[in-house]
């Protein structure tokens, strides 16, 4: 396995300041991003992360690479441990080999900075290469292999169109010739077409390279076409974890059913989603037991007090619910399988 | 004067009055469509020469239909809605062309006047709830505002309609929450608010410009299934503008395609999204991934949608169209008829024989 | 080489700045006078007809002579001389020297302090950010000519005696430590916005050090509001000086600027002699007045582009 993730934790402390909550008589405010996740991925394999808002997936991105400090737990990539990346330290071969790609292709290049300079600082950082000749070769040969001219390196962020930073942050994030990239949501603020073009460059990069990817997103259709396993995240845990095909034949848990409900189909227009009920609850004060339990049509009594914990299932997934362990939700396909479409 | 060979008009306009010549009359509703835009053109002059960022849009909406206007950044399908509704931002201004709305031309009206068809006539939704939202006013408030700025209501029946709007968007105990304000509303929530205030008024149009894009994916489903269940049941018409093919799969009845500015395909939403005419949404739909099959490669269209500055001339897609053809780069095609939908692309010009001149 | 040096300042000549600059008569009007002023105040031992500091120079005998155009005026002092027998416009050009060195040093220490505490409160937050927010709050509460007076007079007292040739950089010291707080908070605040932008989040992925990531990836994005109170910080930084001569605690007297020219000939304003306050008033306005058009228009220019 080259990257293990074990019981990672992570709290936030988003409490005012002691001062004023002596004054106001207030609590400490905690806020669980991340509660008991853990999963392997092995290398060369995309794993695929889906969750809506407030289910933790870029904390965890964030705690995988390093940004963030884990509150418990632990995560270990090619046996070494990632905690020391986050205080500033740890060996300089990890910090090269894990790499993140981020969402908004407009805030993640530093717009006073020139493109040549930006692709360029990891090399320099990680001194990868000296001298200004054989760093200005690298990063042509960079640029060229995320679909760029030499000539674009001149120029500055902001004469780029949306799908051209995000290639120009893939081949910032390639300088340091990393083994492992964690991409959370990179194609989410692109237009269709373009993030086409993203997501095919992103696969022949895996191929050339021997890349693994950790992809994180919201859209379900994306993660179907990149992903070869895929986790579902609700409120900072794991619901379900499965290979791509289980999951989206035989979906177990009542909330990734109802993701799955819920992506509209081209092919049916006209047709109506069934739409999930509620929405996701508030992350500071999650509901007691499942956090699932309000909106699941088949929660219970055991449901409301106990967390469900990460199960095996028959196909070889993880699934972390009541139902499902009791044999009360059956296993049968969804009404819509995929030998009814095409 | 063109129309639609599949749909022949039933009521032919009468001679002396406005024709609906070279926008689409929707399907078999006949007589006069809710909205007629003919020929729009919205221009920025900037230091550096005048960008047109709508060019020579036409399109009509009949009664109570749902229109979606689909296409990616930059080709002006927000600038088309603002001008309708008379909400663009100098230095932006209507160059040429036409809006009427039940017959009768409101791009050449006042803003006071303006103003007075906005909310009446015509409801706007728009992105960001928290945006479209006063913060420091109570919805309540904002509601009945709304209300009896348009309709002649006292305070206390504006505060009814007010709660049964809220509760007919699902608001739940809408009689208490009335008084909240609207950060004490989640996102999905406060978008239905939004709804609850574009529909305050009982518009005959409502233009949502990508209502569910700042949504979750769960909540998307709600509020789209409550906008066309809305709408549905007021006979309020929909331009609803968005990116997503997917919302215009389940809520619309037509959809327009567009690229650079220009309409690039037009016609009932089944065809288009099954059987598309145009290169581009041909290539669009190829792109989008599904989970329905296994592709190795997703359909990639190279290159860019042209900057403003540089638009080619004659057809703006034919740097990147793999059919392009000579009389792609010199001519400008208009909206041909191709089927049931109509598409701007010289592969559908019927030859004199009668036959297409591509398929 | 050559070639680029062109073609950038073909750029810049073309850039929106520079267009809104070339298109704004105000801005055009009073960069013209703020250079005059500049020019003058620096050419000024070859430009004024005589040497004011000079005190061999001086004769009493021209004490008081009115503008040349009046009766008992001077050609050889176009406007007027003070009680000393210093020529006006003379002393004018080299108390401008004095008052824009002071304005301008005074500034760049403000600034430098400003900036780099601002960034580092945002940046690094916590205590140190609490801290230094809490000596801001308190220094603000003080007028800032009375923090000025503060450090003055602490000075005075550590260094007795070498006051006079210490004045000009006490002077310094003391505006700019009146000053540093606007530059830190507005700072602070958009290194807060700044911090958290993916970009700087990349550059931790490499494990650049944050004091480089503060100054190579943060500074950058914060200085443009920066400037533009620093222009008109300079018009408030030469009044208070002119206010701290003007109460005698700026510089020496026989090195007068023109706060010190307004102070001397208040005393004349009622005898009849308004020459030899008026027109160093009117220097100094101008003078202001062009610096603050300036930081207007700068800041209007800036404004859309702020909008990153």
């Amino acid at each position: 396995m080259l990257l293990s993730v074990a019981h990672a934790t992570k709290v936030f402390d988003v409490s005012q300041g002691w001062l004023a909550r002596l004054l106001g008589r207030r609590q400490r405010v905690l806020l669980h991003a991340v509660e008991d996740v853990s999963f392997d991925i092995a290398r060369g394999e995309t794993l695929g992360l889906v969750g809506e808002s407030g289910c933790g997936k870029s904390t965890l991105a964030r705690l995988i690479v390093g940004l963030y400090p884990l509150t418990s737990g632990s995560i270990t990539y090619a046996g070494m441990d990632v905690a020391a990346l986050a205080h500033g330290g740890g060996p300089r071969t990890l910090r090269r080999k894990l790499q993140m790609i981020f969402q908004d292709p407009y805030a993640s290049l530093n717009p006073r900075w020139r493109v040549a300079d930006i692709v360029a600082e990891p090399i320099r950082a990680q001194r990868l290469a000296t001298g200004s000749r054989a760093i200005a070769a690298r990063v042509d040969a960079l640029l060229a292999q995320v679909g760029l001219s030499a000539a674009d390196g001149h120029k500055y962020p902001h004469q780029f169109s949306g799908g051209q930073r995000q290639r120009i942050s893939i081949a910032r994030a390639l300088a340091s010739e990393p083994e492992f990239l964690v991409c959370d949501e990179p194609t989410s603020a692109l237009d269709v077409s373009v993030q086409a073009q993203v997501l095919n460059l992103m696969r022949d990069l895996q191929r050339q390279l021997s890349l693994t990817y950790l992809f994180i997103s919201h859209n379900l259709a994306v993660v179907h076409h990149v992903a070869d396993r895929v986790g579902v995240m609700y409120l900072g845990r794991i619901v379900e974890l499965a290979d791509k095909a289980t999951l989206f034949s035989h979906p177990r848990h009542p909330y990734t059913r109802m993701l799955l409900d819920a992506i509209p189909d081209l092919s049916k227009s006209g047709a109506a989603r069934v739409p999930v009920a509620g929405e996701v609850p508030n992350p500071l004060s999650p509901p007691s037991g499942c956090a699932f339990h309000p909106r699941c049509p088949f929660a219970n009594d055991r449901c409301r007090r106990e967390v469900p914990a990460l199960e095996p299932t028959r196909e070889g997934g993880v699934v972390a619910c009541h139902g499902v362990a009791e044999g009360r939700i059956d296993a049968a396909a969804r009404a819509r399988s995929v030998s009814e479409e095409i | 004067m063109k129309v639609a060979a599949s749909s022949p008009n039933p009521n032919p306009p009468p001679v002396g009055e406005s024709e609906p010549s070279d926008s689409e009359v929707g399907e078999g509703k006949g007589a006069r469509p809710l909205l007629d835009v003919r020929h729009l053109r919205v221009e920025f002059p900037t230091r550096r020469g005048v960008l047109t960022a709508v060019d020579d849009v036409s399109f009509a909406i009949a009664p109570g239909e749902v229109l979606g206007v689909v296409g990616e950044s930059g080709a002006g399908k927000s600038l088309t809605g603002a001008a309708i509704i008379g909400l663009l931002e100098p230095p932006g201004r209507i160059a040429a062309g036409e809006v009427l709305l039940d017959g009768a031309r409101i791009d050449t009206l006042s803003p006071d006047a303006m103003r007075k068809v906005r909310g009446r006539r015509i409801g706007a939704i728009f992105q960001d709830p928290l945006a479209s939202l006063d913060p420091l006013y109570s919805i309540g408030r904002q509601l009945t505002e709304t209300i009896r700025t348009h309709l002649p209501m006292s305070e206390s029946s504006a505060r009814e309609r007010a709660v049964a709007l809220l509760h007919e968007v699902g608001i739940p105990a809408a009689e208490r929450r009335i008084d909240h304000f609207p950060h004490q509303f989640s996102g999905g929530m406060r978008q239905r608010v939004v709804i609850a205030l574009a529909l305050a008024a009982n518009p005959k149009l409502i233009i949502a410009d990508e209502p569910t894009t700042a949504l979750d994916v769960s909540i998307q489903a709600q509020i789209i299934a409550l906008l066309r269940g809305l709408c549905r049941d007021h006979g309020t018409a929909v331009m609803l503008i968005t990116h997503d093919m997917g919302v215009i799969a389940e809520t619309a009845d037509r959809v327009a395609v567009m690229y650079a500015g220009r309409i690039v395909e037009i016609g009932p939403v089944a065809d288009v999204i099954r059987a598309p005419k145009h290169p581009y949404t041909i290539g669009l739909m190829g792109s989008i991934p599904s989970i329905a099959g296994d592709r190795d490669r997703l359909v990639q269209i190279d290159g860019s949608m042209p900057r403003l500055t540089a638009i080619p001339a004659g057809c703006p897609f034919h740097p990147r169209c793999d059919r392009a053809f000579d009389r792609c780069l010199r001519e400008r095609p208009d909206l041909l008829d191709a089927g049931s939908s109509r598409a701007a692309c010289w592969l559908h010009v019927v030859h004199p024989t009668g036959r297409a001149r591509c398929c | 080489m050559a070639n680029g040096f062109t073609t950038a300042l073909r750029q810049s000549w073309d850039s929106d700045l520079a267009y809104s600059f070339r298109t704004s008569p105000y801005a055009i009007a009073a960069a013209v006078v703020f250079l005059l002023c500049v020019g003058s105040a620096v050419f000024a031992p070859w430009v004024a007809p005589h040497n004011p500091f000079d005190l061999g120079q001086l004769d009493l005998s021209n004490s008081l002579k009115p503008p040349a155009w009046l009766a008992g005026g001077d050609p050889a002092f176009p406007l007027g001389t003070d009680d000393q027998g210093r020529d006006i416009l003379s002393t004018i050009l080299f108390g401008a020297r004095i008052s824009l060195a002071v304005g301008i040093c005074s500034v760049l220490l403000s600034m430098a302090l400003g900036v780099a505490l601002g960034l580092l409160a945002g940046y690094v937050g916590g205590t140190i950010d609490a801290f230094i927010m809490r000596v801001a709050d308190v220094q603000l509460s003080f007028p800032a000519i009375l923090i000025a007076l503060l450090v003055d007079g602490v000075a005075r007292a550590l260094i007795p005696g070498a006051h006079e040739s210490m004045a000009f950089y006490v002077l310094v010291l003391s505006i700019g430590v009146s000053g540093w707080v606007q530059y830190a908070r507005t700072v602070r605040g958009s290194t807060l916005v700044e911090k958290n932008k993916e970009y700087v989040q990349a550059a931790r992925l490499f494990g650049i050090h944050p004091l480089a990531i503060m100054a190579r990836h943060v500074l950058p994005n914060v200085v443009g509001p920066v400037l533009v109170i620093a222009t008109i910080h300079i018009a408030t930084a030469i009044i208070t000086e002119a206010t701290l001569s003007f109460l005698g605690v700026g510089v020496p007297p026989t090195q007068p600027s023109l706060g010190t020219l307004i102070r001397i000939g208040n005393d004349f304003l009622f005898s009849g002699e308004w020459w030899v306050t008026l027109f160093p008033g009117i220097a100094l306005v101008i003078m202001v007045l062009a610096i603050n058009l300036l930081g207007d228009w700068l800041r209007d220019a800036l404004n859309p582009r702020l909008r990153t």
